[in-house]
Parts: C-alpha cells; sequence; structure tokens
C-alpha cells in the first residue's frame, strides 16, 4: 500500500532530472502511474466492501509519533479512487491540453505531487502524517495555480490559495496536537476508540473550532471562499482536477473523516450546518451572476463544497449517504463540466458566454460530454445527480421538525441556481446560431474530448445502475463516516412521493431561470459593487497592512549599519539585565570573602584603563586597534593571575590574530571620519556606561549568589576516570561535550568559508564589470 | 614592512612555533594546552611568516592552499567522533590503547578529535587571513 503514495512522490522528484524527455508526446506515458494504482485499489473492492480495514505500519519518527500508518477504509477507498481514476483521464487530457508547453515536464511533476499528497490524506492513519501531506497539497496547488508565472494575476492568485490554505493548516496543525495530547494519541484507528474522551473534554469546543478553520480554509467555505475563485487561474486540467474534484474535498474528507471523532455533538452539528447554508447559498446566487465559464464553475463547486459540509453537520445516516454520493456525483459532473470548458477555451480563445454560441455544430461529442454532465447536476432522472438530489432532499425533509423545513428550502434554492449554472456552463455554449468566426473550428486531439466523454457516460452509468456504486463504494465509506454497519440501497426509482416531486420542480424552475437569467456584464459589474465589503477585500487589506508592516519593521531595525545593530542588541540586553537585577532584590558587597589586591593586579588594570581611554578619544583607527588588543591583553594576565593558562593562552592567541585581521581589513579602510554628531556621542557614551555598569552589578552579584558546583565537580571527579585526562578543560572539549566542539569547528569553517566566497564573489563580479 | 632581522628570525622561528604547537597539541589531555590553542599558535606562525616574507611566500612554503586543511581536519575529527560506533559503542566514546606510546603518551580516539580541530583551526585562520590579506592589497 505504501508505493501507492511514494509512487507519486518519487515520480516527481525524477521529473526534475529526467523532466526533458517528458516534455514531448512521452508525457503521456505517465498516465500509467494513476492508471496503475487505480487498478490496483480496484481489487480492494471486495474486502472493503465486507467491511474489512487494511492497514500498513511503517515506522518513521516514533519519537514524535509520525508514523507511515496507512488505512484503507471505504472512506478512504472511494476517495483514492475518485484521485486516480480522474487522475488518470487529467493526465490524458493534459498532455494536449498542453501539448508543447515549455514547462511540461515540471506540470507533470506538480500533478504527480499532488496526487501523491492527496492519496497520503486519504490514507493517512496518524493525524500528523495527514497533516503533512495536506500542507504538501497546498504547496502543489500554489506550484500550479502559478503554473502561467509570466502572468502577474497568477502569481497573486497562487499566493492568495497558498496563503488562505496555509492559514487554515497552521490552525489544523494546532487542533491535531490538540486532539493528540487530550487522547494521547495521533493514530485515528485509536482516536475512533477515544471519541468520547475528546468531545467531553473541556478543550473540545476550541479543537472543533481549529479543525473547521483547516477545513474550511481548505474546501472555500464561507467567508474563506474567495481563493478558489481565483485559483481558476490554473491551467484548465488542474481546476478539473485539484479545484473541483479532488483538493477541495480535502476539507470535506477532513470533515467526514473527523464524524466519528468530534461529530454528532450540537456544537459540530449546528456550526456545519450554518456556515455549509451560508456558503452554499451565496456562491449559488453568485454564479448567476457570472459570464466566465470557468467563474461559474468556480463558483457552482464553492456552492458544492457547502452542500457537502451541510450534510455533514446534519449527521444523520440519510444525510451521510446523500453527502458521500454527491461527492461522486459532483466529482464526476464537474471535472467533466470543466474539461469541456477547456476544449472551448482551446478551440475558441474565449470562456466568456456572451461571446460563445451554437459550438455543438464542430464540437459534438463535447457537447454530449456536457449535456451529459450539466443534466446530471440538474438532477434529470435516469442520471446520477438524480440520485444524489433524491438522497439530499430525502436528508433534509426527514431532518428534525423544526429544523427540516428552513433546510430544505436552503437546498431546494441552492439546487436551482445549480441547475441554470449547470445549464449555463454545459448547455449554452453549444446552443443557438454559430457565429461566423468559429465555423472553422475543428475538433481537438482524441486525447482531450474522450476523459470528458468517459466521465459523463459513467454519469449515465451509475444513474442506470445506482446499487453498483451503493453497494461498493457508498455503502463502506457511509459505514466508516457513522462507524457502524450501513446498508445502502440506491434505487433509479424511490415511488412517487414528496421528494420526488420536490426535485422534478427544482429541474423545472430551474429551467426557467436558466431561461430568463441571460448572462450579461450589466450584472457582474453590479455584483462587483458588493466587493469593498467581501471577505477577498479584507483579507487583501490586512495582508497589505502586514506587509506596509514588514517594511516599516524592515527599515528600521535591518538598516544595514553594523553600529545601529550593536546598539540595539546592547540596548535590549541592558534593559533585560536592568529589569532582572531590579526585581533581583538588593545587592551588597561582603567584604570579608574578598581577596586583597595584589601590586601587579593594581598595575594591570591601570593599563588597561589607560588603554580603555586611549582607544575611546584616540582619532586613528589603527591606535584604536592597538588599544583594544592591549585590553585584551591585560585580561589574559588577569587569567594568568587567576590560575586559568588555558583561558589566558586561547585569549592571548586569539588577541593577536584579531589584531592582524584588523589590520589587513583597515589597510583598506578610509581614516576615521568623524560622523557623530554631540547628541550621537552622548547617547552612545550612555548605552556603553549603562552596559558597563550593569555587567560590573552582575560581577558583585555573583559574589553573593551561592553557586551551583555540581557540575564542575562531576566534571573534575570523572575527568582522569572516565576519559583519562588530567587537564579538565581538555577533557570537556575533546570528551565530554566532544559533540559541540565538533559543531563549532564546522561552524568556523562554514565562517571561512564565507569569507573565501565573499571576497572572491566580489573580485568576480567586478571583473565583470 | 620588510625588515632583515624579523625575516630571519621568522624562517626559524616557524619550526619552532610549529613544534611548540604540536607540544601544545599533544600534552593537552593533560596539561594546559590543547588542539584549538596549538592551531591558533601553528596559525600565528605562518602568519608571522607571512609579514616578514609576504603572504605568496608563505603560501609557497606551506605547498598547499590552507583551505585544503579544513576538509581534512573535519574528516579527522569526524573519525574520531564515529569510530567508537563501528565496533559497536555510542557515539564519542573514548577509546584508548592499552599501552602508553614513547614521546606521546597515551593514544586514543580524543587526540585524534584534538588533531582535527588542530588542523580545521589552522585551516580556517589562515583561510580567512590570507584570503583578505592576497585579495584586498
Amino acid at each position: 500500500m505504501l508505493f501507492t503514495v511514494l509512487s507519486g512522490l518519487i515520480t516527481s522528484g525524477l521529473l526534475i532530472p529526467f523532466g526533458k524527455f517528458f516534455r514531448t508526446k512521452w508525457c503521456a506515458v505517465l498516465i500509467l502511474l494513476p492508471l496503475s494504482i487505480f487498478c490496483y485499489l480496484l481489487k480492494f473492492i471486495p474486502l472493503v466492501r465486507n467491511g474489512e480495514v487494511s492497514y500498513a505500519f511503517y515506522e518513521w519518527v516514533p519519537s514524535l509519533n509520525i508514523n507511515f500508518d496507512l488505512r484503507l477504509d471505504g472512506l478512504s477507498l472511494l476517495f483514492s479512487l475518485l484521485i486516480t481514476g480522474i487522475g488518470s483521464l487529467i493526465f490524458l487530457y493534459a498532455s494536449s491540453y498542453l501539448k508543447g508547453h515549455k514547462y511540461l515536464d515540471r506540470f507533470y511533476a506538480y500533478l504527480c505531487l499532488f496526487m501523491a499528497s492527496m492519496l497520503g490524506i486519504v490514507l493517512s492513519n496518524n493525524i500528523l502524517l495527514l497533516f503533512i501531506f495536506w500542507e504538501l497539497t497546498s504547496i502543489s496547488s500554489f506550484f500550479l495555480i502559478g503554473f502561467n508565472n509570466d502572468n502577474p494575476d497568477s502569481r497573486k492568485s497562487a499566493l492568495t490559495a497558498l496563503s488562505v490554505t496555509g492559514m487554515g493548516g497552521f490552525f489544523l496543525l494546532t487542533g491535531m496536537i490538540l486532539i493528540g495530547n487530550i487522547a494521547g494519541t495521533f493514530s485515528i484507528s485509536e482516536l475512533i476508540a477515544a471519541a468520547d474522551v475528546i468531545k467531553n473534554h473541556e478543550m473540545y469546543p476550541v479543537v472543533l473550532l481549529l479543525v473547521f478553520i483547516g477545513a474550511f480554509t481548505k474546501s472555500a467555505q464561507f467567508p474563506f471562499h474567495f481563493w478558489l475563485p481565483g485559483a481558476m487561474k490554473a491551467p484548465t486540467p488542474v481546476s478539473a482536477y485539484l479545484h473541483s474534484a479532488t483538493m477541495v474535498k480535502a476539507g470535506i474528507f477532513l470533515l467526514a473523516r473527523f464524524t466519528p471523532i468530534l461529530g454528532n455533538t450540537n456544537e459540530w452539528s449546528y456550526t456545519l450546518m450554518i456556515i455549509g447554508s451560508i456558503t452554499m447559498l451565496y456562491a449559488a446566487i453568485h454564479a448567476m451572476f457570472r459570464t466566465d465559464l470557468k467563474s461559474i464553475l468556480a463558483y457552482s463547486t464553492i456552492s458544492a463544497l457547502g452542500i457537502l459540509t451541510f450534510l455533514i453537520g446534519l449527521g444523520t445516516e440519510a444525510a451521510l449517504v446523500a453527502a458521500v454520493t454527491f461527492i461522486v456525483v459532483h466529482a464526476l459532473y464537474k471535472a467533466t463540466l470543466f474539461m469541456t470548458t477547456g476544449i472551448i477555451d482551446h478551440e475558441t480563445g474565449t470562456r466568456e458566454l456572451t461571446k460563445l454560441a451554437g459550438l455543438r455544430k464542430v464540437l459534438l461529442p463535447v457537447f454530449v460530454a456536457g449535456l451529459l454532465a450539466a443534466l446530471s447536476s440538474a438532477g434529470m432522472p435516469l442520471l446520477f445527480g438524480f440520485i444524489s438530489k433524491d438522497l439530499i432532499y430525502e436528508a433534509t425533509l426527514h431532518a428534525d421538525q423544526h429544523l427540516a423545513v428552513y433546510l430544505t428550502v436552503a437546498a431546494f434554492i441552492t439546487n436551482l441556481c445549480l441547475v441554470a449554472a449547470g445549464f449555463m456552463a454545459g448547455i449554452k455554449p453549444f446552443t443557438g446560431t454559430l457565429p461566423q468566426a468559429y465555423e472553422k473550428i475543428h475538433l481537438p486531439y482524441k486525447s482531450m474530448w474522450i476523459p470528458p466523454l468517459i466521465l459523463a457516460i459513467a454519469g449515465l452509468f451509475f444513474g442506470l445502475f445506482p446499487q453498483l456504486a451503493g453497494e461498493h463504494l457508498i455503502g463502506p465509506a457511509v459505514q466508516t463516516m457513522a462507524h457502524a454497519p450501513a446498508a445502502v440501497h440506491l434505487k433509479i426509482w424511490h415511488g412517487f412521493n414528496s421528494v420526488l416531486i420536490l426535485s422534478l420542480v427544482t429541474l423545472a424552475i430551474g429551467t426557467v431561470i436558466y431561461f430568463v437569467n441571460k448572462p450579461e456584464d450589466r450584472k457582474l459589474v453590479w455584483v462587483q459593487s458588493f466587493q469593498a465589503f467581501a471577505p477577498q477585500s479584507i483579507f487583501e487589506r490586512l495582508s497589505a497592512g502586514f506587509v506596509h508592516f514588514s517594511d516599516w519593521y524592515t527599515d528600521t531595525m535591518h538598516n544595514g549599519f553594523l553600529r545601529s545593530y550593536l546598539l540595539k542588541i546592547i540596548l535590549f540586553a541592558e534593559l533585560l539585565l536592568a529589569y532582572e537585577l531590579f526585581i533581583g532584590g538588593p545587592i551588597y558587597i561582603d567584604y570579608s570573602k574578598l581577596s586583597a589586591i595584589s601590586v601587579y593586579e593594581a598595575v594591570n588594570v591601570f593599563i588597561l584603563m589607560a588603554a580603555v581611554v586611549l582607544t575611546v578619544t584616540t582619532s586613528s583607527r589603527l591606535t584604536a586597534v592597538v588599544g583594544t588588543s592591549v585590553i585584551g591583553y591585560a585580561i589574559c594576565l588577569m587569567f594568568v593571575y587567576y590560575s586559568a593558562p588555558d583561558l589566558a593562552m586561547t585569549q592571548f592567541t586569539i588577541d593577536t590574530l584579531t589584531v592582524v585581521l584588523f589590520v589587513f581589513v583597515l589597510f583598506n579602510l578610509p581614516p576615521f571620519i568623524n560622523q557623530a554628531n554631540n547628541i550621537v556621542v552622548i547617547r552612545d557614551t550612555v548605552v556603553a556606561l549603562g552596559f558597563g555598569i550593569i555587567l560590573s552589578v552582575i560581577a558583585i552579584k555573583v559574589l553573593q549568589v551561592p553557586t551551583d558546583i555540581s557540575v564542575s565537580k562531576f566534571y573534575g571527579d570523572f575527568a582522569y576516570t572516565l576519559a583519562k585526562g588530567k587537564n579538565v578543560v581538555n577533557v570537556i572539549l575533546v570528551d565530554f561535550r566532544g559533540v559541540d566542539t565538533m559543531f563549532e569547528i564546522v561552524v568556523l569553517s562554514i565562517a571561512a568559508l564565507g569569507v573565501y566566497s565573499l571576497i572572491k564573489l566580489r573580485l568576480t563580479s567586478s571583473e565583470k564589470e | 614592512m620588510r625588515s632583515a632581522i624579523l625575516q630571519t628570525a621568522s624562517r626559524y622561528l616557524l619550526p619552532i612555533l610549529i613544534l611548540f604547537s604540536v607540544f601544545l597539541l599533544l600534552r593537552g589531555h593533560y596539561y594546559p594546552g590543547g588542539g584549538f590553542v596549538g592551531g591558533l599558535v601553528a596559525a600565528i606562525a605562518f602568519v608571522l611568516h607571512s609579514f616578514a616574507h609576504g603572504t605568496t611566500n608563505t603560501m609557497k612554503v606551506i605547498g598547499y592552499k590552507p583551505m585544503a586543511l579544513i576538509p581534512v581536519g573535519l574528516g579527522i575529527a569526524a573519525l574520531a567522533m564515529f569510530m567508537p560506533v563501528l565496533i559497536g559503542y555510542p557515539v564519542m566514546t573514548g577509546l584508548w590503547f592499552e599501552e602508553p606510546i614513547p614521546v606521546i603518551g597515551m593514544l586514543g580516539s580524543a587526540l585524534f578529535f584534538d588533531l582535527g580541530v588542530y588542523l580545521v583551526v589552522i585551516g580556517v585562520v589562515l583561510t580567512i587571513l590570507f584570503t583578505i590579506s592576497l585579495h584586498t592589497h
């Protein structure tokens, strides 16, 4: 099972060095990847149907509880079949859609990465592993949205999508860590068993909020929905795959996954129902005002995701069956509509509904696919969409007494708009009279129009034989979500009842709306006048503010002057230390503990102070350097007096070398230019004196605090017995703390290489000029 | 800075100082000294030589770019660090020969580690100083 996830990651890695072989028609070979995983997964259907769950466990970072812990149950099987099945068709479709693109290999690398991470999400049995793949999908989606990277709009949309979903990811991670801490495990199987512990914990509302934000950002729920229409800047195969059929459903999958863990409480149900209804209504009505085919599809996708959230929130068995069925139905018809839109865009060069008409005469198979998908989306009898629409109404009608009316009305209005939106996207461009400009259009390659046709026919097939899907795919998935045996019976004919009437009324009124609502630019302008207080604008203003703040911060804190950095660092240290001393209680000096001052020490201190004065007052750089080195040597002597020969020796050599270094560098610097005015001099003096005084006070304070000598005692006791050395300092360096030393010499080496390359670099660039 | 006295003196001081640095390195485990100080002293020896004879001439005396010492030193230190793993002990376990060796004294993995430090320090100091002195004048 591991290879299902890893093969995509490896392929995407291999495409970096070997990509140039796949830029031509050979890219079609890559279809074998999703196709083979799809076939491999098919053989699990009988197992899963019997309620069996397959596991695969590989240790990864056991100390952090992150393991390659995979789980294939009904829910994951359904999603992975969608991911790989639609993936195969998209791989095929893209090979001709992006034929000849110079970055085709990159495109496939991103696509493989995405597919693998999506499979990772649905197969993970460890919530931290799930999170890692969750983030990988955000990242691959970023690359795919920004695939046309020479288009600024494209880059901006990619960044918006990444920041919204990435932000959601942070919340999700926090939520998962909380869950893990409450339940004491990160494994989904064990979490399901610990569901009651989590639900009764006082942090449960917080956990819920965090997980919801994660799911809502990913699945484009209100008010985070705005990144999805922007994501339509991606090439159409990407929109079809990521932004309608799979990635945006990751949030839905998360909710489904967590239903047996967090679900079926009031907080869970009402939040999901409210957010879901707002999203589905808001987006469905929005879709009516769009004229760009992809925008219509984007908004109807958001609306569909709203329906799913809403159904999961409703949480009854009927609602879960409806949700799972709708996931499949929506993936089938929406991916088809995106692909037909892609073909139209590819052939005519426009996606504006106002300009498109009559294309059935030139693109007949595409029209058939679009028509089937649109009818499925509308809920036409004999298509799979009809069954799902029935199930949705059945779920809302049989909800709680006082809720049923509101829920049904919300679902009804949403469905009306979705019927019209589906017709607009799938039928409108093909009907009417063909404009002269498009008469010479011919069918694209087979690899482009066959995939949507396959999906559309699959919608028809499952519509005719619904029990096939119900028994093998939907039933096991519902069983996983409800965590109880569920018998799912999907039928073409439910009998003549209120649900059927509602369905047919929806279809009829939706069709009327489609004929009444003509796509016009005027309406779009009207909708956009509300843009000022849309969530998108608020988000953009927030991020603009953040950029301003970062600019300001960088200008003030990182201005590039070493003297300014030093001033800030020292001032900050002063404030911290002064505060610590201030709250640390009184300071006194115990004169009885001090040893007498010898003549040598007095003379040494005198030399030291003279050197300090010289350094500060001199007007020559060289004198200042010599002055500081005298200070260093004087300190060395202090070490000698207090019997620290190792320190003295090291300090002495270092000091010598520093002077040499200074001399080499100073050689190239201009003589002192006194740029400082009086105020600056006074400021620096105050800061420097303050630092000196604080350090002196600390030195005195150290005397009055009893020192903990257990560590030095340990080193002293064991230096010879354990490390066979009598020089404790050296034994610490090469034995007790040898790993530290190892890293220190690595750091030294890096510093040396840095100096070397900086100087060499400067030379070569000046040589170029 | 071409002084005949300094030139002559540094010619003799170079081997003596290097010998001293090796002495510091070897005695480090028992008395003040060690690889770090030893390396610094050796580096100073070369720097002194370069003051008297010019950096280019010192480079000729060394024969190699001082940067080459860095990987060698890091390699020896890393080897001393991971050697115990090969025979089943944790990283950085001190391994010692039973009998002392004449002149050097007790020989163990700690000494090799120190030798690595010694070489890295020489390499780093000379790389920095010589690069700056050669390319800024």
